[in-house]
């Protein structure tokens, strides 16, 4: 059952693929961006996952994309017409099929109920009485079966009452349903169709008899082959493609049922489809005529057999390509389209490669191991004193380069865009927005940012809870929205960025700031901070992050269920990163999360403290500062303070605060100004800065644990493991008044 | 409890090593590989028996004082000295012992229960006692020499 199962993934990970494409399409067409094209491809996206959930059974997903993709067609040929409301159902629909997916994959359920609420909802687009008809609605697999279909016929709609539900259930209705149409039918009808697949059809694993054998399902068909392109054998290219298909559908069915079985194969193919409106005998049938089963053995391949025929019949095969001339005038050009399409944008979307991560990271450690090695060549190189110009100095820096190259190759295999992430969070928004009654739209800015894939995938909760955070705490509701003189529907604005080797995530929402005067009260009844304590307005924003925090009045659905951002920083703590927060009176918040790239690699100060060799991120320190005698001022027993321009800043002893003993007090300091969450400023009292160099990150915790002041280890290249510094926890206990008055 | 189980019929290999002059022997399905001693990088906030943490072909693992662990002081330096580098549940550590004795192969039901006895941290860390030709082997449970280290930790 292995293969069964990795088939199981591949078809769940092309879900994340196609229900990522049905986000985008949507939030275009949300924003009224779209055309053509993009109710298209939101189509194919839920009719591909609607497909493959057929091939695993799982008739819940099957039901409710069917429905989902009836009123997508329904958009596609205008008979919907796309009001906000109608877009609204289909934001929601799509996350209920990213629901149901979900569920699929894991196994669970979800309550027939809400799969029923939505289906309701598309129903009530769909509108008309066809819908709601009892028996329809009792299987929604056959929603589509008693659709008003446009048929392009006199016919009166809606359908005649004999319409019945096949004792068989199956959800596929496009056949049934023609069965079921026809009796009403009197004028045979059908379709010319013309085939002609272009090389890539056959590149891409497409094979004509398959499509001809899913035409024939539509109706009764005759084929005729046309070899009018076959070249004579000593030009014959086996790559090439030379054969077309000549078609004569005798059908009820509507063209989009024509057209779908050609969908996969747009753009690889010339493709004309000419509707029949006169019953017209059968083409004859001639030696040129195969049948289809027959056809299936000569279409994949260009083989010796085929060019073989070609000399025998070239003369005689001229008639079927006649056949189809008069047809031509008619022709609605669907290859211009197609062409268009697929060379739009030169070859469509870049070659990837799906490869198991596991892979990538023990090449990734392999990476990290190559950096320490060279770390240690360079070291032993050193030793040596060699003069400058030594050759092998020369070569050791160009080890560094290509080392540095390679890891950086590594890395970005592991960078993903955030888009996906973003685009979940306008579910999150819509969501938020539903439950509060409030009006919220995401403004979403960067999406191509790339960020290591633990990373983002670490940042979907801390995100979610900012989002819902904003909506619910952030934004205010329409009716003070309006009073203060703002667009009721408030904006969160989502943003990515790279800066300076870091990634930048802020979000923003255009609410009324904070409520400083109340976040202060709340903290004194809850007796984080002290009446007495004097805080300045960041410091009243950072209150926001202390464990147990919550400004909610009320304990909302959404959030203020004591879990606050406390969570969010200790997530971002985690993976090395940074929160804060800034807020202008009825104006707006913005949280700023700041992110190292990578999680493997970075840059670090090597200095000393009490003997020991440590590494400080290059990111935390502003500057380093030997101070004179006169720059030091000391605090009451134990406390020093810093002057610099004027401002004193408090110095914190790190090998006191690890623990370790204390550094000789005759020594003059070195002093790392460093910046903390708060935005203010500390500096650490080391004893020396060795170096500046990448350093490979070695976690502690799967081994040991969590240090405090310590967020990992490296390997130096004296093979000695020296410990990466958390600034920020070494400074937190200096932040500002709050966590001391905890502690007190 | 052994004998109940009516499995006295296979045998179970322990490591035995010196640490703090007593005999202790570790599973040897526990034991990945015995390394000579190197300096470590000391961790801030540890405990006494957490030495610091030393480079294992790029792995940081954490190296434990056996002897301090069970109250016995500090393992003096030496260059016999060796760590016993164990793993459970995909934790990897180091044990520092004085010296490596033997591979020990038992019968199940000559390992007898760790004796009442006073200390509850040792008796904890004890999972048994096995008689040898010197006396006694204790057997460790390395869950437990760990585990009290790491929640301290947190």
């Amino acid at each position: 059952m292995a293969t069964m199962n990795s088939i199981r993934d591949t078809f769940f990970e092309e879900c994340e693929e196609l229900l990522e494409a049905l986000a985008e399409g949507l939030s275009l067409i949300n924003e009224g961006l779209h055309d053509a094209e993009t109710v298209n491809a939101v189509f194919r996206a839920v009719h591909s996952v609607k497909g493959g959930a057929g091939a695993f059974a799982l008739d819940g997903l099957v039901a409710f994309a069917h429905r989902f993709e009836t009123v997508l067609d329904g958009l596609r040929a205008d008979r919907i017409e796309l009001t906000a409301e109608v877009v609204h159902v289909l934001l929601r629909s799509a996350d209920h099929l990213a629901d149901q997916v979900e569920a699929a994959r894991d196994g669970t359920e979800i309550a027939p109920d809400t799969t029923e609420g939505f289906i309701a909802n598309l129903d009530a687009v769909l509108g008309g009485p066809p819908v709601t008809d009892p028996v329809a609605d009792a299987d929604p697999c056959f929603g589509f079966s008693a659709m008003p279909l446009d048929l392009g016929l006199d016919l009166p709609l809606p359908l005649p009452d004999g319409l019945t539900v096949p004792s068989e259930p199956k959800p596929d209705g496009p056949a049934q349903s023609a069965e079921l149409l026809s009796p009403s039918n009197t004028a045979s009808r059908g379709y010319r169709i013309h085939f002609r697949p272009y090389p890539t059809l056959y590149a891409n694993g497409h094979d004509p008899a398959l499509i001809l054998s899913a035409l024939s399902d539509l109706g009764q068909m005759e084929v005729a082959l046309d070899l009018s392109a076959l070249p004579d054998w000593t030009e014959f290219d086996p790559a090439a493609s030379y054969l077309a298909w000549s078609v004569v559908l005798t059908s009820d069915e509507h063209e989009t049922a024509v057209q779908e079985i050609f969908e996969f194969v747009d753009g690889f193919c010339d493709l004309e489809i000419t509707p029949i409106t006169e019953p017209e005998p059968m083409m004859q049938p001639s030696d040129l005529t195969t049948e289809v089963p027959h056809l299936s053995e000569k279409t994949t391949l260009l083989d010796a057999t085929a060019a073989a025929i070609t000399s025998a019949l070239q003369d005689t095969i001229n008639p079927p390509s006649a056949t189809r001339a008069p047809a031509e005038a008619g022709l609605r050009k669907r290859e211009a389209k197609l062409s268009e399409e697929e060379t739009g944008d030169g070859r469509g979307p870049k070659p990837t490669l799906r490869v198991e991560l596991e892979r990538v990271d023990r090449l990734i450690n392999a990476v990290g191991e190559l950096i320490i090695n060279q770390a240690m060549i360079e070291q032993s190189i050193s030793i040596l004193s060699l003069p400058a110009d030594a050759e092998v100095i020369t070569h050791v820096e160009d080890y560094r380069l290509l080392a540095r190259d390679i890891q950086e190759a590594v890395m970005a295999i592991r960078a993903q865009p955030v888009k996906p992430l973003f685009q979940r969070m306008s579910r999150i928004v819509r969501e938020a927005a539903d439950a509060t009654g409030k009006q919220a739209r995401l403004i979403s800015l960067g999406e191509a940012t790339e960020v290591d894939k633990t990373v983002i995938e670490r940042l979907a909760d801390p995100l979610t809870h900012m989002i819902r955070n904003a909506v619910d705490h952030g934004l205010e509701n329409v009716e003070l929205r309006q009073s203060a003189g703002k667009d009721p529907e408030g904006t969160i604005r989502l943003q990515a960025a790279h800066r300076s080797g870091s990634v930048v995530i802020t979000v923003r929402d255009d609410g009324a700031g904070l409520n400083r005067p109340k976040i202060l009260e709340k903290a004194i009844a809850r007796g984080l901070v002290s009446a007495e304590d004097e805080l300045t307005d960041a410091e009243i924003d950072n209150l926001l992050f202390l464990p147990g925090f919550s400004t909610a009045d009320r304990i909302s659905n959404l959030s203020g269920r004591g879990v606050g951002l406390d969570v969010v920083r200790n997530a971002v703590t985690a993976l090395g990163g940074r929160v804060s927060i800034t807020s202008t009176p009825s104006e707006g918040t913005e949280f700023t999360i700041t992110l190292p790239l990578t999680l493997a690699v970075m840059d670090g100060m090597v200095i000393s403290v009490a003997g020991h060799t440590m590494v400080v991120p290059i990111t935390s320190v502003i500057e380093t500062i030997r101070p004179g005698p006169e720059d030091l001022h000391q605090l009451g027993t134990s406390e020093s303070l810093l002057s610099m321009r004027g401002r004193f800043i408090p110095m914190i002893d790190v090998a006191a605060s690890l623990g370790f003993p204390g550094r000789d007090p005759n020594q003059p300091p070195l002093l790392l100004l460093v910046e903390t969450d708060s935005q203010t400023q500390c500096a650490l009292v080391v004893d020396a800065v060795h170096d500046q160099r990448q350093v490979v990150i070695k976690g502690l915790e799967s081994n040991y644990g969590t240090i405090p002041g310590v967020s990992a280890a490296t390997v130096l290249g004296d093979g000695q493991i020296a410990l990466i510094l958390d600034a920020d926890a070494l400074t937190s206990n200096r932040a500002g008044a709050p966590v001391r008055a905890t502690a007190a | 409890m052994h004998a109940q189980e009516n499995r006295s019929a296979t045998d179970v290999e322990f490591v035995t090593f010196q640490a703090g002059g007593q005999s202790f022997s570790l599973d040897i399905t526990h034991v990945r590989e015995i390394r000579r001693w190197t300096a470590v990088t000391p961790l801030p906030h540890a405990p006494r028996e957490v030495l610091g943490v030393m480079n294992l072909r790029g792995s940081v693992i954490p190296i434990y004082d056996l002897s301090a662990r069970f109250g016995l002081g500090n393992t003096e330096e030496s260059p016999r000295n060796v760590v016993v580098v164990a793993m459970i549940d995909n934790q990897t550590v180091g044990l520092l012992v004085e010296a490596v004795s033997e591979i020990l192969s038992v019968a199940r039901d000559r390992i007898q229960d760790t004796p009442d006895i006073r200390s509850e941290s040792t008796k904890q860390s004890i999972t048994g006692v096995i008689p040898i030709d010197e006396g006694m082997t204790r057997v460790i449970d390395l869950a437990a020499v760990i585990q009290a280290r790491s929640k301290a930790a947190a």
